[in-house]
Order: C-alpha cells, then sequence, then structure tokens
C-alpha cells in the first residue's frame, strides 16, 4: 500500500460503523428533537414550538412530570447509593489475602451480569408478592397471618421493589470495577499497611477505600444513568402513581392523541439531559483517576 | 504435611476480630451465590410446581407441565426462533462492522479520531427509549418499522458500542509486527487474518460477540417502538405474561428466557478470564 492510499483505507475500515451509528443513530436524535417542538408533518405540523416542554414543566403534564422526576430521582439515587456500598463489601470480602477470588466467584458475578433484567424482575415479583414465597414463609414462622399482612414491597408507591432489583442487579457490575482497581494495585499497599502495624480496619478504611473510590464513583455514576433511563423494571415493578420518567414518557408517546407524542418526547430529552450531564461528570471523574 | 512456618502467621494481627471478619466475609460469599442462584431458584420452584396455593411454603406436587406447556406452544417457538434470529444477527453484523472501525481506531492515531470514537460511544450514552422515540417516525416512513430487519438495524445502534468498546480493548494491545512478520514470509492476507489475528484477537472478539448477543437478547424497548407489536420475541411475551398470567406460566417463560444468556457465558467464560472488561451490560 502507498503512503497515499493509508488515509483512504482507514476511513474506509470506519465507514461501516460510522454509518450506522451516524445515519440511524443522528436522525433519530434530530427527528426526536424535531418533535419534541411540535414538528410533526404528518399531522401537518411543521412549525417548531416550545409547547410541549412548557406543557411538561408547567402546564398540565406537568403535574405528572414532576412528581416523576422526583420518584426517578429518588429510585435511581437510592439505588445507585445501597449498591456503591454492597459492591464494595462484596469486593473486599472477595480480595482477600487468603483466599483470593476464585474462578467460580468470577463466574458467579459475571452470570448475574448476563442474566436479563427483566428474568430479575419477574423472580423478584413473585418472590415478595404478598402471596410469594417469602409472604409464605413468614407465615410458616407465625410472623403473619394473611397474605394482607405482608408488607407491600414489590408494586408499591415508594418504588421500593425497584430499589431492591437495582441493588442486587448493581452490586455485581460495581464489585467487577473495584476488583478490577484492587487486582491491579491493592496488594503492595495493603501490605506495606501490615508491615507498619495497621490493623485490618484501619487498612480497608485508609488504604482500599482511597485507592478504589474514583473507580466506584465514576461507576456509581453510569449506574445512576442507567437506572434513571431504564423502562421495563419500572413497568414490571412499579404502580400507575408515581410512575418512573421513562415509564411515563412511553406512555405518551404511545397515546393515540398525536399531540401528546411531542410530550413524550420532551420528557425523553429532559431525560437525555439528565444523563448527558452525569455521564460528563463520570467521565471527568475517570480523567483524574 | 509439612506446614512453611515464615513467623508472618502468628503476627499480632490474626485476633478474635479477624476471625469474626472471617465470618463476614464468608456471609458476604454467600449472598453473592445467592444474588445469582436465587433468582433461577425462585422461577424453578414456581415453574416447577402445580396448584401451589399460599401457606403452602414447599409445592404439594412437582410437575415439569408449565415448562413443557412454554415448550411445546408455537407462541413460544416462534418467539424463541425470533430472539435467536434476530440477536444471532445482531452479533454478526456487529462483529463485522465493528471489528474494522476498531482495529483502526486502536492502532491508528490520526485527524478525527477521537471525533469519530466519540460518535460511535454515544449510543451508549443516551437513553434508549430517546433512541426508539426518534427512530420509530423514520422507520415508519421507511418501511422498517413492524419487521424483523428494522428491529435488528435499531437492536445494532445500541449493541455497537458495546462490541467496538470490547474489541478497543484488544487492539490498543496488539502488535501488527506478527502480522507483518507472516506478510514477509509470503502469506497472503486471508491467511494472515486466519492464522495470525484471529488467534490474537480471538477472546477479545468473543467477548464482543457476547456482549453484542446480551444487549441485543435482552433488549424490550427498542422492539416495542420499532416492532410494534409484530416482532414478538421473548421479552414482549414475558412482558404480556407478567400483566395476565398464572405464575408457573410466567416462571417457565421467564427461565427459557434466562438460560441462552447463561449459555452463551459459560461458552464464552473462558475468553472472559482471559482477556478483558467484565460483561457490561449498561454504560
Amino acid at each position: 500500500m502507498t503512503r497515499f492510499g493509508e488515509p483512504i483505507r482507514r476511513w474506509f475500515a470506519l465507514a461501516p460503523a460510522l454509518f450506522v451509528t451516524g445515519l440511524l443513530f443522528g436522525t433519530s436524535l434530530v427527528y426526536g428533537l424535531g418533535q419534541s417542538f411540535g414538528f410533526l408533518p404528518l399531522i401537518g405540523e411543521t412549525s417548531l414550538r416550545l409547547d410541549a416542554y412548557a406543557d411538561v414543566l408547567g402546564g398540565s403534564a406537568g403535574r405528572e412530570f414532576w412528581p416523576a422526576l422526583g420518584f426517578s430521582l429518588w429510585v435511581s439515587g437510592a439505588s445507585t447509593f445501597l449498591a456503591a456500598g454492597g459492591a464494595l463489601l462484596v469486593a473486599v470480602a472477595l480480595s482477600d489475602r487468603r483466599t483470593p477470588a476464585r474462578g467460580a466467584e468470577m463466574f458467579a458475578l459475571n452470570a448475574n451480569l448476563a442474566l436479563p433484567h427483566m428474568v430479575w424482575a419477574v423472580a423478584l415479583l413473585l418472590l415478595l408478592a404478598q402471596s410469594g414465597l417469602v409472604a409464605r414463609i413468614a407465615a410458616a414462622l407465625g410472623l403473619i397471618s394473611g397474605p394482607s399482612e405482608f408488607p407491600v414491597l414489590v408494586r408499591d408507591r415508594y418504588g421500593l421493589g425497584i430499589i431492591l432489583h437495582y441493588v442486587g442487579k448493581e452490586i455485581p457490575f460495581l464489585a467487577l470495577i473495584v476488583l478490577a482497581v484492587l487486582r491491579t494495585q491493592g496488594r503492595a499497599y495493603d501490605q506495606v499497611a501490615a508491615t507498619l502495624g495497621a490493623g485490618w480496619w484501619q487498612r480497608r478504611l485508609r488504604v482500599t477505600l482511597p485507592l478504589v473510590l474514583p473507580g466506584l464513583a465514576a461507576g456509581a455514576l453510569l449506574v445512576f444513568a442507567y437506572v434513571f433511563s431504564a423502562y421495563e423494571v419500572p413497568a414490571l415493578l412499579g404502580v400507575r402513581y408515581p410512575r418512573a420518567l421513562a415509564v411515563l414518557a412511553l406512555d405518551y408517546f404511545l397515546n393515540p392523541d398525536l399531540g401528546r407524542r411531542a410530550e413524550g418526547m420532551a420528557i425523553s430529552v429532559v431525560m437525555t439531559l439528565v444523563v448527558v450531564g452525569v455521564a460528563g461528570t463520570a467521565r471527568a471523574l475517570e480523567r483524574k483517576a | 504435611m509439612q506446614r512453611l512456618d515464615t513467623g508472618y502467621e502468628q503476627l499480632p494481627t490474626r485476633t478474635a476480630r479477624s476471625c469474626s471478619s472471617t465470618v463476614v466475609r464468608l456471609a458476604l460469599r454467600a449472598g453473592l451465590y445467592a444474588l445469582v442462584i436465587g433468582p433461577i431458584a425462585v422461577l424453578a420452584l414456581y415453574a416447577g410446581s402445580s396448584g401451589w396455593f399460599f401457606p403452602e411454603v414447599l409445592p404439594a406436587s412437582w410437575s415439569f407441565d408449565p415448562i413443557a406447556r412454554q415448550l411445546a406452544s408455537p407462541r413460544t417457538r416462534e418467539a424463541l426462533a425470533t430472539s435467536l434470529g434476530v440477536a444471532g444477527a445482531v452479533t454478526l453484523l456487529a462483529l463485522l462492522i465493528g471489528l474494522p472501525a476498531a482495529r483502526t481506531l486502536g492502532l491508528r492515531r490520526f485527524r478525527g479520531r477521537s471525533l469519530a470514537l466519540l460518535l460511535l460511544l454515544l449510543p451508549n450514552l443516551v437513553p434508549l427509549i430517546a433512541t426508539g422515540m426518534g427512530l420509530n417516525i423514520l422507520f415508519l416512513h421507511l418501511g422498517l418499522a413492524g419487521n424483523a430487519l428494522g428491529v435488528i438495524l435499531v437492536h445494532l445502534v445500541s449493541a455497537l458500542p458495546y462490541a467496538i468498546l470490547a474489541l478497543l480493548g484488544v487492539f490498543a494491545r496488539y502488535d501488527e509486527g506478527y502480522e507483518q512478520q507472516a506478510l514477509t514470509l509470503g502469506a497472503n492476507p486471508l491467511r494472515v487474518f486466519w492464522h495470525v489475528m484471529l488467534p490474537l484477537a480471538g477472546p477479545g472478539i468473543v467477548v464482543a460477540a457476547l456482549f453484542a448477543f446480551l444487549v441485543s437478547w435482552s433488549q424490550y424497548v427498542l422492539t416495542l417502538l420499532i416492532g410494534g407489536g409484530r416482532v414478538i420475541t421473548l421479552p414482549m411475551l414475558l412482558f404480556a405474561a407478567v400483566s395476565g398470567g398464572n405464575p408457573a406460566t410466567i416462571a417457565a417463560l421467564a427461565l427459557i428466557f434466562a438460560v441462552p444468556p447463561l449459555v452463551a457465558l459459560a461458552l464464552t467464560a473462558h475468553a472472559l478470564v482471559e482477556g478483558t472488561a467484565p460483561v457490561g451490560q449498561h454504560v
């Protein structure tokens, strides 16, 4: 190959990928933004207006939007916080000096990640329903006398079922991130601290935590962004009010009233802005790490 | 049974407290396995029961009926075939398109590289629901809504970034010298690809294929928005079952849905350990 041919070959190799992403994803963004501004040539609307945003943020749709925003922030915030704490514990337990993480344990972490979210959500639904397995065990132990006495843990208005789902599902994801950091640089520092007489808890607090915190924080922000915009799990484990933003957006979007489409799209644009902001912060943290 | 006594084991750090932390560690490990086995066990219990009513802690009688019924149902079989076909096509396309792109981005430094990289990874960032809504009208215009091709293309948009990320990890550490040696020794490009590049990049390619498969397999929202209820994959059936079916049916469907990803993971576990990143189902 001549020197002259190299740039052409390069872009030729990139072309299919750029075509798929650029064309499909790019037009999706353009069409999506256009629709949120009321651009719906299908029904003869070709002018750009801010009606949908005004309605979502302050008008009639606002009555549903703000509680949904609060609900989504609460669910993703609580899930992220608890999953990060749990991941830290699991990773520290698995990276222990005397019994390092074995293949089986790494496989278990990955297997949990490979299971689709819907499988987990369905299992949780059956397990924690008021007549589910946990309620039956509680009844057998004499803690409750009937299904109605069992607390509402899934399809509850505080999103407890959704939070529980994501805590269980995201602990392995974050634990693998922490384990990767510990594997590459954990042992030496830990041994130095031990030689200098630091106790087990002291080493965890003063050595392990500062070491893994940047990576864990970046991973946690990604989890937050993912949970914030997810649809399936809040749709399966949530209630009608308050709904998660993604559930609200899709409901509006699929509404037979075409005017609602713009509002659904506007909500998803707001969601995108939140997620991009969070992911940008994660990236900045990763750079620092 | 001779034990090497270094004196290190007798250091005062091994006290009662470290004993209690051993218990905590064991409990955490048990919890970890429960996270994986728990859901499968619950689903198996519900799918293997018949007439299991409230106060009974374990089913009074066991049966394979719910699973056998699902496996015999034409609807489920069709959905299983659709899911496998779509995910298989997405995996193949993601590798075919992602491999040359990741190779170029990993090995070369050129003007526009960061921009291309950003563009290729961007679909990872934007909520899928926004992507799906945006493509909904476009695909209606193009006649791609409501058929498998449209669903494959929209899955590809969200699977491609994962495949490229996994492959980038390989090509960032790839030594082109081996290829040049083979070329110098007279091998043609096809032989170089088959005998040099595939073995070197193999684990990364396998991991990329796993990612792409998993992303497509678990997809619900994009299939709904583009398939318009006419392309019925397993998640669509499962979703419908949850809002109306009985627990045994739901559990049987969920189990059938869970098996292929676990099989795929078991088949690729070797490459996953050898190589690169953990399975990242999101980002």
